[in-house]
């Protein structure tokens, strides 16, 4: 047993309203740059749809992530490593700006500098890729909220799957249709095709916190990772010539803050804590025979931190004792391990994604409460999770590889707590059968309801920080460890490196990191002098 | 003259190739890149890019095994200075119209495609010139001299001029005999080595071969030293007010 910590996320697609806060948030922090301009870190589709970029799903097309080779061995989906390097020159399967979308800005000069006249001047679209006019006509969102669903909804790749494999239809009449959100980021993988596609070596997975991060330094362009990544999570920067991707915001995690994505998310849906995994087991999970049973396989890889045996090994492994800590309090845990609602993204990639999300019961509920029924009544609810708007073959799809039985649990799970907690809130005897009937206790229900409903800050994230012997240093309050006067703007601070602005040793600007205890004051608190 | 093209550019050459590379990894690896383009436009990429990057990997090889393996060794294989003159004529041959005919529709992929013509650099269009002008000389030279029956014989006086360079006692008469087109050749060519550390040819010298041979998975510690206040060092991301 090699015990290693991962920094993981769960999102309850329940609550998500599909606002892109997280969306706008991430790009503003991390994508606002040049060559950046398509690169959405964190993006939010609406399911059934086509995703981003268009159709990504679709490996047979893009040959994304992990497959078993005919010795049941994994290999990357996309080829071997001689094949790879002997492609290297012109990557066949690498998505190009049109399947992302060509973005655009406007020339809003027109509208102050147009001469006189009898038309009303416009601000024509622009491209950003070659500066010349363009015609819109895609863009991250196309489908939003179903738009466009009767002409595209037929091009999602699940809905396509489901169509030809198991012959179930997906409606996209406007009285039968039915959507859900779906805020994706990077996976933060236990087994990322990205990296291991990588020639440079340059993607690595952090061994303290898991995070999978791009070193810009070693990066050489060799744009593999895109093709890699199965859920297109890798972007190529058209500007530097290198890869780009998620970084779970590192810079934040570090301190103990959420991540961009989570501190903003309206609907407070994403959840941040640390997972202890045994790293000798993932190169097995991963390679399962049966893609059903990769969700178990991966969850056979999480160690539960209150065994004391783990919790010995993980000292031995150097995971920090706060670690340890934290992973026996981590929100993700119990909603992955504990209760077993939380379900991994397409498990069917082989790379084990850290992301998971539990799958969206309200629309249940609000079309039980049409026909008339009890929504929340735990018989009727239990009776039409089978007859879904979602079908569960859909969810099924996107979270277990195809076996409605782990989506299923999970639902039944959620409509459970929601009966229960209502006759609790009611102040009527509640009744326990269908609780106990999903495999949960009366104890346990309540807690995954604090969680889930409640959900207040410091339940929902749960991130130690670096490392307690850096704490000082971490803050910017306390000692910088250079002269002040030498940041960037300040008397100290370089003008140029000896060959123009980039070049040589320049300092960078202090990144002012809001008061650690002052922000964190100010979330948690019910008290309005601290607001 | 012919002290300075062939006793004394070979090793400017050098110096610039080594100091720039020596330079360029220290200072520039964010800009150690293949600034690939890729992403604007791929149908014509995907055959003109392996076309000419095969057939220049393939000259280069003919380069190293014209220049450097002495004739006396060929011969001793049971290669004959016939056989190797039609091995040298039509290998290299198809080698170099393979890149030239790779390069030019580069070329003209990047001149009318916007978004390629856009992200051209000046150093790009410099390096275009030298590296298009080495390929056509190399060409004009080899088809001018040779004739299937008969053909130029570069291993009795340039060839052993290269390798003199290594002894730092460079034979120049040899190669001032040389005819004009090889000479043209041999300069532009030096010229270009010389622009290697200086432009994005610089990413042949991060030809992935490590990758063959290292485990799938890269894990790496974090650096203690990087909490906290970033580090003093160089960064690509390009400054707020800009």
């Amino acid at each position: 047993m090699r015990v290693m910590a991962q920094i993981a996320m769960v999102m309850n697609l329940d609550k998500c309203i599909g606002c892109h806060t997280c969306s706008v948030t991430c790009k503003e922090t991390w994508t606002n740059r040049k060559g950046m301009e398509y690169v959405w870190f964190n993006n939010v589709e609406t399911r059934p749809g086509q995703g981003y970029p268009r159709r990504y799903e679709d490996q047979e097309k893009w040959r994304g992530g992990w497959v078993l080779n005919k010795r049941g061995h994994l290999a990357l989906k996309q080829g071997g490593r001689i094949r790879r390097l002997a492609t290297i020159f012109s990557n066949p399967v690498l998505p190009t700006i049109k399947d992302y979308y060509e973005p655009w800005t406007y020339d809003y000069r027109d509208l102050t500098n147009a001469p006189l006249g009898d038309d009303f001047p416009v601000a024509a679209p622009r491209s950003l890729i070659s500066g010349k006019p363009m015609k819109i006509e895609w863009s991250s969102n196309w489908d939003d909220d179903l738009g466009g669903a009767p002409e595209h909804g037929g091009s999602d790749p699940v809905v396509t799957k489901l169509r030809d494999e198991i012959g179930h239809r997906i409606a996209f009449a406007f009285e039968e249709t039915f959507m859900f959100y779906l805020p994706r980021i990077c996976e933060h993988c236990l087994n990322p095709a990205c990296g291991a596609s990588c020639p440079s070596g340059a993607i690595y997975k952090r061994e303290e916190d898991g995070i999978v991060l791009v070193d810009q330094d070693r990066c050489r362009g060799w744009r593999q990772c895109v093709t890699g990544c199965p859920y297109k999570k890798v972007y190529f920067n058209h500007r530097t010539g290198k890869a780009e991707k998620c970084t779970l915001c590192y810079p934040r995690v570090e301190v103990g803050l959420p991540t961009v994505c989570s501190e903003t998310c309206v609907g407070r849906l994403r959840y941040l804590g640390v997972v202890l995994y045994d790293a000798d087991r993932v190169t097995a999970a991963a390679s399962v025979p049966d893609e059903k049973d990769l969700y178990e396989a991966q969850l056979d890889c999480f160690l539960d931190p209150d065994d004391p045996e783990v919790a010995r090994a993980a000292e031995r492994d150097g995971v920090p004792h706060d670690w340890i800590e934290a992973a026996r309090r981590s929100p993700v845990r119990a909603l992955i391990s504990t209760y077993r609602v939380a379900l991994p993204l397409h498990p069917e990639y082989r790379t084990l994604p850290m992301v998971w999300y539990i799958p969206p019961l309200s629309p249940v509920v609000e079309a039980l409460t049409e026909t008339g029924f009890d929504g929340e009544d735990a018989g009727n609810l239990f009776g039409a999770i089978d007859a879904l708007r979602i079908p569960l073959e859909y969810l099924a799809e996107l979270f277990t590889a195809g076996d409605t039985r782990p989506v299923r649990a999970s639902l039944e799970r959620l409509a459970a707590m929601r009966a229960f907690m209502r006759d609790v809130n009611l102040g009527r005897e509640p009744d326990t059968s269908g609780v106990l009937a999903a495999g949960l206790t009366p104890e346990t229900t309540e807690d995954m309801y604090r969680l889930l409903a409640v959900a207040k800050y410091e339940d929902r994230y749960v991130i130690p920080t670096a490392a307690a012997g850096d704490a000082r240093r971490l803050e910017e309050s306390a000692l910088p460890d250079e002269c002040s006067l030498d940041q960037a703007g300040g008397p100290g601070a370089y003008e140029h490196g000896p060959f123009g602005d980039d070049s040589g040793r320049t300092s960078l600007p202090l990144v002012t990191l809001e008061n650690f205890h002052l922000l964190s004051r100010r979330q948690r608190s019910d008290k309005q002098e601290d607001l | 003259m012919t002290v300075l093209l062939w006793g004394a550019l070979p090793y400017i050459v050098f110096v610039l190739l080594v100091t720039g590379l020596l330079w360029r990894y220290h200072y520039d690896q964010f800009g150690w890149t293949t600034r690939s383009s890729e992403v604007y436009e791929s149908k014509l990429l995907a055959v003109a890019s392996p076309m000419f990057h095969y057939g220049i990997l393939f000259v280069l090889a003919g380069h190293i095994m014209g220049l450097f393996v002495p004739a006396s060794w060929t011969n001793a294989l049971g290669l004959g200075e016939h056989a190797y003159h039609l091995l040298s004529l039509y290998g290299g041959g198809a080698a170099g119209l393979l890149a030239i005919a790779g390069i030019l529709m580069l070329v003209y992929r990047r001149r009318t495609n916007a978004p390629v013509f856009r992200a051209t650099t000046a150093n790009d269009k410099l390096m275009y010139v030298f590296l298009l002008g080495a390929i056509a000389a190399g060409l004009v030279a080899k088809f001018t001299h040779s004739t299937p029956s008969h053909g130029y014989d570069y291993r009795t006086t340039i060839a052993p001029w290269a390798r003199s360079l290594f002894t730092l006692s460079p034979d120049t008469a040899l190669m001032a005999e040389a005819p004009l087109a090889y000479r043209v050749h041999a300069v532009i060519g030096m010229v270009l080595f010389a622009l290697i550390p200086f432009t994005r040819l610089v990413h042949m010298f991060s030809a992935p071969l490590q990758y063959l041979f290292r485990p799938y998975i890269v894990y790496r510690a974090r650096d203690p030293r990087r909490l906290g206040a970033r580090p003093k060092e160089p960064r690509g991301w390009e400054r707020v007010d800009t």
